[in-house]
C-alpha cells in the first residue's frame, strides 16, 4: 500500500459546479452562523455543534455521489443535512425543538433523518456511525444495488474500538463503505498530537488493508476529486476506502466550549487563508465565472432562506404532549 | 493393568451423550491422543480421544447407542498388553471419511410438524428457518452461527439451506456486528442477531440502547429498526461470573426495546417468528439449559404468539407463583410437591417481560390474593421488583399478604457447585417463601 500525497492539484471545476458548490457552502455558513445566533438567544438549547470552517468537505462529497448513496454521520451534522438537501425550514425547527422539525422536536440538533434524502442521522455517540454506516453498505450488498454509503466522522472517533472492528469487517466483507475522518484537528479539546499515536489517520486501515489517502478538505476542488475517485472505485466493488479530510472548525466543539486549547492567531490564520467559501469565491470571480454583483445577490438570497429558516422555526408550535409517548414503538 | 474408559462430560452442561461412531475395535491398540469415538451431545458431536496407552479388550456400549450418562463406563483397555503395538490405530481409520460422515449427519433443515414433539433448540431454528423462508430481508449473522452450525447448534443447517450471505459468521466483534446490523435495519433488513451468549452483548449494549432503542424516538417515527437479538441468556452451569448472569432487566429498562423470555417449547416457536416480524427491536433471550427440552409444537402453519401476552401455565387456587424462563421449571416442581399438601398454585408465566401483560397478573393476584416472584436475576431493581410495583400499584386491595419475592443472591456467580446451587432460587427456598404467607 502506497500513501498518496496530499492532493492539492485544482480538478477545473465547470462553472456549474463551482456555483452550485459556493451555493451550498454559503447555505451551510450562514445557516450555521444564524444557529449560533439563536443559541446565544436562548432559542436553541442543549447542544449545539456548528460546522462552521468546513463545509467543503460535506458539500464537495454530496457532489460526488447519486441519489441512492446514504450519508451517515456523527453530531456535527448540519451541514451534511443540508447538502443532502433536507429543508433548512424542517433543520431549523428541530433545533428549536418544535414540531415541523425533522424528528418533531424529539431528536435535536444532533438527531435527525431523512429517509427521503437518504440520510441517516445524526448520532451522538463519537464513534458509533461507523459501524451503522458499515451496516448500511453491508444493506447495499446485500440488496446488490449498487449503492455507496459516506460513512462520516471526526479524529476524535477515529480512536474508538468499534471503528476497527467495523474496518475489519468491511474489509473481509468487500463492503461498499467510504470513511470519511473529517480531521478538524481537535477532538473536543484534544488535539490529534495529545491523542493518537498515529497521526496520519488515513493510514487507520492499513492493518485491514484498506487504502486511504488525506485530502485537504479546505479545497473543494481537492474535496471533489479525491471523493470521485474513492465513489469511483467503491462503486465498482473494490472495497471500502478512506479519506481523511483535513479541515478545521472555526467555533467551539459545542456552543459552551471557549476553546482556549488554541490560540486566536491559529483560527485566525487559517479564516485568512484558507476559508473554503472565500477561496473559491475569488476563484470564481478571477475565472469570470461570476461578478461580485451576482455574489452578492446571491448571499442576500440565502440570506433569506436562512431568515426565513429561523422564522419558520419560530412560528412552528411546539411538540403536543402526546408526542412525548409516541414513537417509542411502531 | 485394565482401565476402563468413561464417557467424558464435554461442555458444562452436558449430563449424557450418544455414543455415534467407533473408531477403534478390540484387539486396537491405542496411543495417547488416539480418537476411540465419536461423542453427539445436544451441542455438537465431538471425538473422544485415549488418555491412555494400551489395547482394547472390549466395548461396553454399542454404536449409536444414546443417552449414555457421563462416567459411564464405554470400553476396556488393558495397558500390559504389548503383541499388537506397532500396529498404528491411524491405519485403520480413515480421517476423511470420518469427516465426510460428520458432514453427511448434518442435519437438513425440515420444520418439525405441528403437534410433533421437538426440542426448544429445534424450535428456534425452524422458526429462523421458516421467516427466512417468508421473507428474504431476513438474515442470521454472529459468531460461530454459520460453518460451526452454531455454538449451541441452533443455527444447525441454516448455512446449507440459506447459504453464507444470509447465514452470517462474523468475528468476535460483539460491538461492531451489533452496530452494523442496526444501520442494515436501517435500511429495511431483518437482521437476526445471535449472541453466543448474552454475556457478550455487554460489550455491544451502547449500540442496543442508543442506536436500536432510541432512533425511531429521536427521529420522530421516521426511521425504525427492525431487528432481533437472541442467544442464551441467564446462569449456565459451572461457567463462573462472567458468563453466567441473568440480564433480562438490564433489557427491560429501556424504553424502545420489547423483551422476551420464552419457557416452552412452543412459545419459543411462536415469539421468535412474532420478534422476528416485529418492526421494533427484540430481545429474545433463551436458556442454554433449556434447549433440550422436548415439547410440542402445536402452532398452525404461519401461526405466531403475540408479544406482550403472559399465559397462565398452570391453573390454582391459593397462590400465584409468577416467573419466565427457566424459573417456571422450580414453579413447576414445587407446585408438584404441594399439591400432594392440598396447596394449588397458579403459574404464571410472563412470556414477555417488556411490554408486561399486567393484566393477566392483577387477575390472578385476583383470583388467589397470595403472590410469589421467581427470578433468577438480582434483586434490585429487579423483574420481580416491578412485578411487585405494579401489583401493588393495581391490585394492592385484593392481596391477603404481602407479595414476596425469589430471586439470584446479589452476588457474582461462584464456579464452586455448592456456591453456585446456593446463588440461584431453589425449591426448598420457593416451598419456604409459600408456606410464609399461606
Amino acid at each position: 500500500m502506497t500513501k498518496k500525497p496530499l492532493n492539492k492539484k485544482s480538478s477545473n471545476l465547470t462553472k456549474k459546479q463551482m456555483m452550485e458548490a459556493y451555493e451550498k457552502m454559503l447555505l451551510i455558513r450562514r445557516f450555521e452562523e444564524k444557529a449560533g445566533q439563536s443559541y446565544g438567544l436562548g432559542k436553541i438549547g442543549g447542544f449545539c455543534h456548528l460546522y462552521i470552517g468546513q463545509e467543503a468537505v460535506v458539500v464537495g462529497l454530496q457532489m460526488c455521489i447519486e441519489k441512492k448513496d446514504q450519508v451517515i454521520t456523527t453530531y456535527r451534522d448540519h451541514g451534511h443535512m443540508l447538502a443532502c438537501g433536507m429543508n433548512p425550514n424542517g433543520v431549523m425547527s428541530e433545533l428549536y425543538g418544535r414540531i415541523d422539525g425533522y424528528s418533531k422536536g424529539k431528536g435535536g440538533s444532533m438527531h435527525m433523518f431523512s429517509k427521503d434524502s437518504n440520510f441517516f442521522g445524526g448520532h451522538g455517540i463519537v464513534g458509533a456511525s461507523v459501524p451503522l454506516g458499515t451496516g448500511l453498505a453491508f444493506s447495499n450488498k446485500y440488496k446488490n444495488n449498487n449503492a455507496v454509503t459516506l460513512t462520516y466522522f471526526g479524529d476524535g472517533a477515529a480512536n474508538q474500538g468499534q471503528v476497527y472492528e467495523s474496518f475489519n469487517m468491511a474489509k473481509l466483507w468487500n463492503l461498499p463503505c467510504i470513511y470519511i475522518i473529517e480531521n478538524n484537528r481537535y477532538a473536543m479539546g484534544t488535539s490529534v498530537q495529545r491523542s493518537s499515536a498515529q497521526k496520519d489517520l488515513s493510514q487507520r486501515g492499513v492493518s485491514f488493508g484498506i487504502d486511504g489517502e488525506q485530502v485537504d478538505g479546505m479545497n473543494i476542488e481537492s474535496v471533489i476529486e479525491a471523493g470521485k475517485r474513492a465513489v469511483q472505485k467503491t462503486r465498482s466493488n473494490e472495497g471500502p476506502y478512506i479519506l481523511e479530510m483535513l479541515t478545521y472548525r472555526y467555533r467551539g466543539h459545542s456552543m459552551s466550549d471557549p476553546a482556549q486549547y488554541r490560540s486566536r492567531d491559529e483560527v485566525k490564520e487559517v479564516r485568512d487563508f484558507s476559508d473554503p467559501i472565500e477561496n473559491l469565491k475569488n476563484k470564481i470571480i478571477s475565472k469570470k465565472f461570476s461578478t461580485e454583483e451576482e455574489i452578492k445577490k446571491i448571499n442576500t438570497e440565502i440570506k433569506n432562506i436562512v431568515d426565513l429558516s429561523a422564522e419558520f422555526a419560530a412560528e412552528s408550535p411546539f411538540p403536543p404532549a402526546d408526542e412525548l409517548f409516541k414513537d417509542i414503538y411502531i | 493393568m485394565k482401565i476402563e474408559i468413561l464417557m467424558p462430560a464435554m461442555s458444562p452442561s452436558m449430563t449424557e451423550g450418544n455414543l455415534t461412531k467407533w473408531f477403534v475395535k478390540v484387539g486396537d491398540f491405542l496411543r495417547v491422543g488416539d480418537p476411540i469415538a465419536e461423542i453427539e451431545t445436544d451441542k455438537a458431536a465431538m471425538d473422544v480421544e485415549s488418555d491412555s496407552e494400551g489395547t482394547v479388550i472390549e466395548l461396553l456400549v454399542e454404536q449409536g447407542q444414546e443417552k449414555i450418562g457421563i462416567k459411564t463406563p464405554i470400553a476396556v483397555i488393558d495397558t500390559n498388553t504389548e503383541k499388537l503395538k506397532g500396529k498404528l490405530f491411524t491405519n485403520t481409520i480413515d480421517d476423511q471419511s470420518a469427516t465426510k460422515i460428520k458432514k453427511e449427519e448434518v442435519k437438513i433443515t425440515k420444520s418439525t410438524d405441528q403437534g410433533s414433539q421437538t426440542t426448544v433448540r429445534e424450535a428456534i431454528r425452524d422458526a429462523l428457518a421458516e421467516e427466512m423462508r417468508l421473507d428474504s430481508d431476513v438474515f442470521v449473522m454472529g459468531e460461530e452461527v454459520a460453518e460451526y452450525q452454531g455454538a449451541y447448534k441452533v443455527t444447525q443447517g441454516l448455512l446449507q439451506e440459506f447459504g453464507p450471505s444470509r447465514i452470517i459468521d462474523t468475528p468476535i466483534t460483539e460491538n461492531g456486528f451489533t452496530g452494523i446490523a442496526i444501520g442494515a435495519s436501517f435500511s429495511g433488513l431483518k437482521p437476526v442477531v445471535e449472541f453466543m451468549t448474552f454475556n457478550f452483548s455487554l460489550q455491544a449494549m451502547d449500540h442496543i440502547i442508543n442506536s436500536a432503542a432510541k432512533t425511531l424516538y429521536m427521529g420522530g417515527g421516521q426511521l425504525n429498526c427492525p431487528i432481533v437479538f437472541r442467544g442464551p441468556n441467564g446462569a449456565a452451569a459451572r461457567v463462573a461470573a462472567q458468563h453466567s448472569q441473568d440480564l433480562t432487566a438490564w433489557f427491560s429498562h429501556i424504553p424502545g426495546l420489547k423483551v422476551i423470555s420464552p419457557y416452552t417449547v412452543n412459545d419459543h416457536k411462536g415469539l421468535l417468528k412474532a420478534a422476528i416480524r416485529d418492526p421494533n427491536p427484540v430481545i429474545f433471550l433463551e436458556n442454554e439449559i433449556l434447549y433440550g427440552d422436548v415439547g410440542k409444537v402445536s402452532l398452525k402453519d404461519d401461526e405466531i404468539i403475540p408479544i406482550g401476552k403472559a399465559n397462565i401455565l398452570r391453573e390454582g387456587m391459593d397462590i400465584t407463583l409468577i416467573s419466565h424462563s427457566i424459573n417456571l421449571r422450580l414453579c413447576e416442581e414445587v407446585a408438584d410437591i404441594l399439591i400432594k399438601e392440598k396447596i394449588t398454585c397458579e403459574i404464571v408465566d410472563l412470556r414477555t417481560i417488556k411490554p408486561l401483560d399486567k393484566n393477566t397478573i392483577v387477575k390472578s393476584i385476583k383470583k388467589t390474593n397470595k403472590c410469589v416472584v421467581v427470578e433468577q436475576g438480582w434483586s434490585q431493581s429487579g423483574v420481580s421488583s416491578e412485578i411487585i410495583s405494579v401489583i401493588m400499584e393495581e391490585a394492592f386491595d385484593w392481596l391477603d399478604a404481602p407479595v414476596v419475592r425469589l430471586t439470584g443472591k446479589e452476588v457474582p456467580m461462584p464456579y464452586a457447585e455448592n456456591l453456585e446451587k446456593m446463588a440461584l432460587p431453589s425449591k426448598e427456598e420457593l416451598i419456604k417463601a409459600i408456606k410464609n404467607i399461606l
